[in-house]
């Protein structure tokens, strides 16, 4: 099939798809955004967690075939050349990243968390971000620091 | 004793230097590695736990359009050196392993490699397999040495007479289960093979280190070190499975091989690597303490039964932590193997001092709780003057000082009574000791060039996520006395000059002291102001090397449990460590570091568990759905601190290593608050609700 | 991955249709499990027929105070609803019991219950399952049981070999809400629309361990019907784990108390959602303090069959599922009370 979709704010169009492939291989291997990275294929590590039409999904489980004609937001698309978002500075300063594996997704959920948090009134809590990341392994840091970084983010983007 | 570095940029919280790439989504990993037009290899594996392949049809997979190779032991090249049976792949039809690789295939994507893979079709002459270890095997055996190269038993005065005529005595039997590293990046290879090339063969590994990957990798082909580059600058985790090679390098080598010109991704699945990149041997720790009416112990002794693999032995050092951790006249340890049909096991976080601080960590809560004096005491009550194995001074233990601070931090004084229930739940909290060995390897290169007003310092070294882009800078900059941005280091990859493997938290104490080496001697031949262009190279000096100490570092954990009164569930609201692991060269990653090997000491604790099906003769729950590691939910109040340690014996920087120490001594700490809550000893990891389900109320 | 033509129809009468016709077609929603399971070989489908957006992504009140909900709804918009955080907690609370917020923005409300089971040996295949390969035999009977049925096995166990064995839960946690909740499955099938009752949707292995639910092939969940508890019911989800999150119920419960009533539905623990009818009538009409609840639930358990396995079984569900059912239903009652 060719799919066309729209990837960080870009139309993108892609031939030769196979709709069975996972949309998570169509934007490694076909569309050069190696930035959302495959830890498990099977939605169990958070890895390549991505935007699907403005909600963080696991794009290991998304068929290829039902990404057609949607939205699609990957970590290559949260910074710009000059400066990166508030979560991945946060996720920096914080000493969150080690091996970076699961950065990627992480930064992603993080950002749909921050960003419902802040809607709703208030910065999500220390029991709520555990459990709303409870989907983003993690073997490095511990989670203590991506706490960290999650509420520093929260706070720089509520300031904002 | 050394004179330690001034610290100027050493001890300062500087940003990871690798953190923004890594934020960005363009730090590159091995599969990532952009190529031209590559090939895809996706391994077949053995169905079977033993026997011989007795046919295998590959015409099925080759007749499907898009794949471009398939290799098996009946069309594989041979190779060189077969010495090493985890290496030597595709050259028989000997099985001797479920999940051993057959055949694998190259084909123009992932996706068609895998279709390839699905339609070899392989039939087996299944013998008999044994993958059963239990205490009483009729084969263990006595291996020569323990990795890496420790005495396999040793034995000082006369344990037995001790434990008949001691005050009080404890002889349990504990038990760790088989655990995978399973660092988040899947292990992956790009290879590509261009006999025109200067350098013919190059890698794109996930590996701990790029010179003994390659080392491997000419040893197997029969290749000159000049002929191979392997390229690393990042690693998505290993945790030790990433420290040696495994079957998948050289099958994604021998894949190029067989399409010169052309590169190849091979990229393992998650389940695969439960057969295939090593694993932490389950240990059963026979543990006896003898101990007079004070406390003070009158012998301690492990003997451990444990499994290696039958095609290559690993015998992990379970019972090194007991030889020098507390003092006593009578002392025992033994290690005995057996050899089974099973993967290959290999190197985990802290092999040997991971599950060595188990039983004994245990053994010793049980003999404070059998005196009637509390654990903390018993330990300190314990403290050797000397490393009770060799005789030798300490070059600095403070174990005291981080069960003091320790103690102090977590409140362990006001600490509740046994049994205390808040609500539905059962509180308990616990301590342990932590240690890991302070280490410096023998082989390292540091080059350093002044080039366009900057200092570039090169060495082949590895960050796995522990932070080496960050603080070997720190460390140059101070062996230079330059600005630490003026500095800028050079790793991952074998044109840099030769480093030793990222483990044994040996990296930084070992690529830090080449790189001071050779700061020193460029200072000494070019000056303060050199020319572009003014270049030199230093060797780890091995003349500095301390022999007179043991060198250690050292650390206590404090838990806190709570067991829920109706369902037995599990939590840990609050893990505290302090650890005495000498100067720390930067504060942000140091912490990231000991709190992740706390964590992953907790997820031993709790959770990890590779359920062994001794029928199949394969780990059953092989993904990260089944075998469960510590998630975010899990962690409650983490901290880590450190003492301000300064000991002048172990190497310039005055830093014992801290990749290894956090998670040695969690999961006893776990268990023993856990028995304080639920008057429950459970000596058998990990600790899960059914354990505790008849304790409750 | 075997090769498979994929088809996006335009309506969920074409859908259905087009899969009717084809032996070796599937309906593709979420495809949390689906995607998992083509890459894994377990699913080999020859047409994978997408239905995300076929079917109504609306939660609407009905007519007798109840809810409709459409079949696309996604878990995660289903948990958020008001309505049902209100008048449902037992569905919000089991919705969000399941999986992670990733994979909760994906799965959907036809798609949450028919989901396969997590037995370790259905999803490898190179081990016998009858599950997944009909005959084959059972890898889970005397292997890794921890999350394998106590309840509702078939009656040729232990006997591996037997065709007819298998010992798989069922591990939705939404299903064991709709379960408890009396909930009412609207299909579209080829000989049109019919209503199931959510009890009566999944099965137990019986003879043939492969089939899941009476879904006939073709057949499409359109809708979930929700009936009004009773006033003043109170209803609640506890599900015990190996981890504190994103791990499969080793046993949950789900539970509404209501005036002379209490309705109990269990999971991790039979091949389908359990719904406690025996336990349930020992309570109807008195009283339901923990004595009574034990007692009920020895009743439920009279015919558990603890498995036997590589990793010392699963015999700790039996009383860890009575302890939990106490427990819910005691927290329930005290609520009602206060």
């Amino acid at each position: 099939m060719r799919l066309t979709c729209t990837v960080n704010g870009s139309p993108q169009q892609v031939d030769d798809v196979w709709e069975g492939e996972s949309l998570l291989y169509v934007l490694r291997e076909r569309m050069g955004l190696p930035g959302s990275k495959n830890a498990c294929e099977q939605g169990e590590c958070g890895s390549c967690t991505v935007y699907l039409d403005g909600t963080p999904v696991c794009s290991c489980l998304v068929a290829a075939g039902q990404a057609e004609g949607r939205e699609i937001g990957t970590v290559e698309g949260m910074a710009t050349e000059e400066s990166l978002h508030p979560v991945q500075q946060a996720f920096l300063d914080a000493g969150a990243v080690q091996c970076g594996f699961c950065t990627p997704g992480l930064l992603v959920a993080t950002d749909d968390l921050v960003t419902r948090s802040l809607a709703a009134g208030a910065p999500p809590e220390d029991a709520e971000i555990r459990e709303a990341l409870a989907g983003n392994l993690c073997r490095c840091t511990g989670y203590e620091k991506i706490l960290d970084a999650v509420k520093l983010a929260a706070q720089r983007m509520a300031a904002r | 004793m050394t004179e330690l570095l001034e610290p100027r940029a050493i001890g300062r919280d500087t940003v990871r230097r690798d953190g923004e790439a890594k934020v960005r989504g363009t730090a590159t990993y091995a599969i990532e590695t952009p190529v031209q037009h590559p090939a895809y290899v996706h391994p077949v594996q053995a169905t079977v736990p033993l026997g011989r392949i007795t046919g295998i049809d590959t015409s099925a997979a080759e007749a499907i359009e898009g794949v471009v190779a398939v290799l098996t032991h009946e069309n594989a090249e041979r190779l060189a050196s077969t010495d090493d049976r985890e290496f030597a792949v595709l050259q028989s039809d000997e099985v001797a392993f479920r999940g051993q690789v057959v055949a694998v295939v190259v084909a123009e994507t992932s996706e068609l490699a895998r279709q390839g893979a699905d339609a070899v079709e392989v039939t087996y002459a299944e013998q008999p397999h044994d993958s059963a270890l239990r205490v009483d095997h009729p084969d263990l055996y006595k291996p020569e040495k323990i990795n890496p190269s420790f005495e396999t038993d040793t034995a000082e005065g006369d344990v037995a007479a001790a434990m008949a005529t001691a005050h009080v005595t404890v002889e349990e039997t504990y038990s760790t289960a088989m655990y995978h590293n399973n660092p988040l990046e899947m292990h992956a290879t790009t290879a590509l093979w261009d006999p025109s090339a200067e350098v013919p063969l190059t890698l794109w590994d996930s590996t701990q280190g790029v010179h003994p990957d390659r080392a491997a990798v000419c040893e197997v082909f029969g290749l000159e070190q000049e002929q191979v580059r392997v390229i690393c600058p990042f690693v998505g985790g290993g945790f030790g499975s990433k420290g040696t090679p495994h079957a998948h390098v050289f099958l994604a080598t021998m894949a190029a091989r067989a399409v010169p010109g052309r590169p190849v991704k091979l990229g393992l699945t998650r389940q695969q690597m439960f057969s295939l990149v090593g694993y932490r041997t389950p240990t059963i720790q026979r543990m006896q303490l003898a101990a007079d009416r004070t406390g003070r112990l009158q012998a301690i002794a492990i003997d451990v039964v444990e499994q290696t693999s039958r095609i290559k032995e690993f015998a992990e050092q379970t019972g090194v932590p007991t030889r020098m951790m507390y003092a006593s006249p009578n002392r025992r340890t033994t290690h005995r193997l057996a050899a089974l049909d099973v993967p290959v096991p290999s190197w985990m976080r802290a092999p040997g001092e991971c599950p060595g601080m188990f039983g004994p960590e245990v053994a010793m809560d049980e003999l404070a709780e059998r005196l009637g004096i509390d654990p903390v005491e018993l330990r300190i009550r314990n403290e050797p003057e000397r490393d009770p194995e060799t005789g030798k001074p300490w070059s600095s233990r403070n174990l005291v000082q981080c069960l003091r601070e320790g103690a102090e931090r977590f409140g362990w004084a006001d600490r509740p009574p046994a049994g205390h229930r808040e609500g539905a739940w059962l509180v308990g909290t616990g301590v342990a000791s932590s240690v890991y060995p302070t280490m410096r390897q023998a082989t390292s290169t540091a080059r350093i060039r002044y080039e366009d007003g900057r200092y570039v310092a090169e060495i082949g070294a590895a960050d796995l996520g522990t932070g080496a882009w960050t603080v070997l800078p720190q460390i140059a900059a101070d062996a230079l006395d330059v600005d630490e941005g003026d500095v800028e280091v050079r790793i991952g990859d074998t044109r840099y000059p030769i480093a030793s493997v990222a483990g044994g938290s040996s990296g930084t104490n070992t690529w830090g002291s080449a790189l001071t080496v050779a700061a020193r001697e460029f200072r000494t031949k070019f000056g303060r102001s050199p020319a572009d262009g003014d270049e030199v190279s230093g060797d780890v000096d091995q003349a500095s090397k301390d022999d007179a100490h043991a060198a250690y570092a050292f650390g206590a954990q404090f838990v806190e449990v709570r067991v829920n009164v109706d369902t037995g569930e599990l939590r840990v609201p609050r893990l505290y460590g302090v650890f005495g692991a000498g100067r720390i060269i930067n504060p942000r990653t140091a912490r990231s570091q000991l709190l992740g090997g706390m964590t992953m000491g907790l997820s031993m604790a709790l959770h990890e568990n590779s359920v062994w099906d001794t029928r199949l003769g394969q780990v059953a729950n092989h993904d990260l759905a089944e075998y469960h590691v510590t998630v975010n939910a899990d962690v409650g109040d983490m901290q880590a601190h450190w003492l301000d340690e300064h000991d002048p014996y172990v190497n310039v920087m005055g830093s014992k290593g801290i990749g290894e120490i956090g998670i040695t001594g969690t999961a006893a700490a776990v268990v023993n608050a856990v028995h304080r809550a639920t008057g429950i000893r459970i000596r058998d990891l990990p600790v899960t609700l059914d354990k505790v389900l008849t304790a409750l109320p | 991955m075997k090769p498979f033509a994929f088809a996006r129809p335009a309506d969920a009468a074409e859908a259905v249709a087009t899969v009717a016709t084809e032996p070796r077609a599937v309906f593709l929603a979420g495809g949390t499990n689906l995607v998992d399971h083509l890459k894994l070989g377990v699913a080999r489908p020859d047409l994978v027929v997408d239905v995300r957006r076929l079917t109504s992504r609306e939660i609407t009140d009905t007519a007798d105070g109840g809810l409709r909900i459409g079949a696309a709804v996604t878990n995660s918009e289903l948990a958020a609803d008001r309505r049902v955080r209100e008048r449902y907690p037992v569905l919000a609370q089991a919705l969000l019991a399941g999986a992670t917020g990733q994979l909760r923005n994906l799965a959907t409300t036809g798609g949450n219950p028919l989901q396969r089971t997590r037995c370790v040996y259905f999803q490898d295949v190179s081990t016998p399952c009858n599950k997944r390969e009909p005959g084959s035999g059972c890898s889970a009977v005397g292997g890794y049981t921890r999350y394998h049925a106590i309840l509702g096995t078939s009656a040729a166990l232990p006997d591996p070999t037997a065709p007819e064995t298998c010992i798989a839960t069922h591990p939705s946690d939404m299903a064991v809400a709709l379960a408890v909740l009396d909930a009412q499955v609207q299909v579209l099938g080829p000989a049109g629309a019919r209503t199931i009752p959510f009890a009566e949707l999944h099965r137990l292995p019986g003879d043939d361990p492969s089939r899941d639910t009476v879904l006939e092939h073709g057949e499409l969940i359109t809708a979930i019907d929700l009936p009004p508890l009773p006033a003043g019911a109170r209803s609640a989800y506890r599900k015990v784990r190996d981890r504190a999150s994103y791990a499969f119920a080793l046993v949950s419960v789900a539970a509404v108390v209501a005036d002379g009533e209490v309705r109990l539905a269990l999971g991790g623990v039979a091949h389908k959602p359990w719904r406690a009818s025996r336990a349930e009538e020992a309570l109807r009409g008195g009283p339901v303090a923990d004595d009574a609840v034990r007692h009920a639930m020895d009743v439920e358990l009279t015919t558990a069959q603890p498995q036997p396995g590589v990793d010392g079984g699963n015999g700790f569900k039996i009383p860890l599922v009575t302890r939990t059912v106490v427990a819910t239903v005691r927290d329930l009652t005290q609520e009602t009370q206060a």
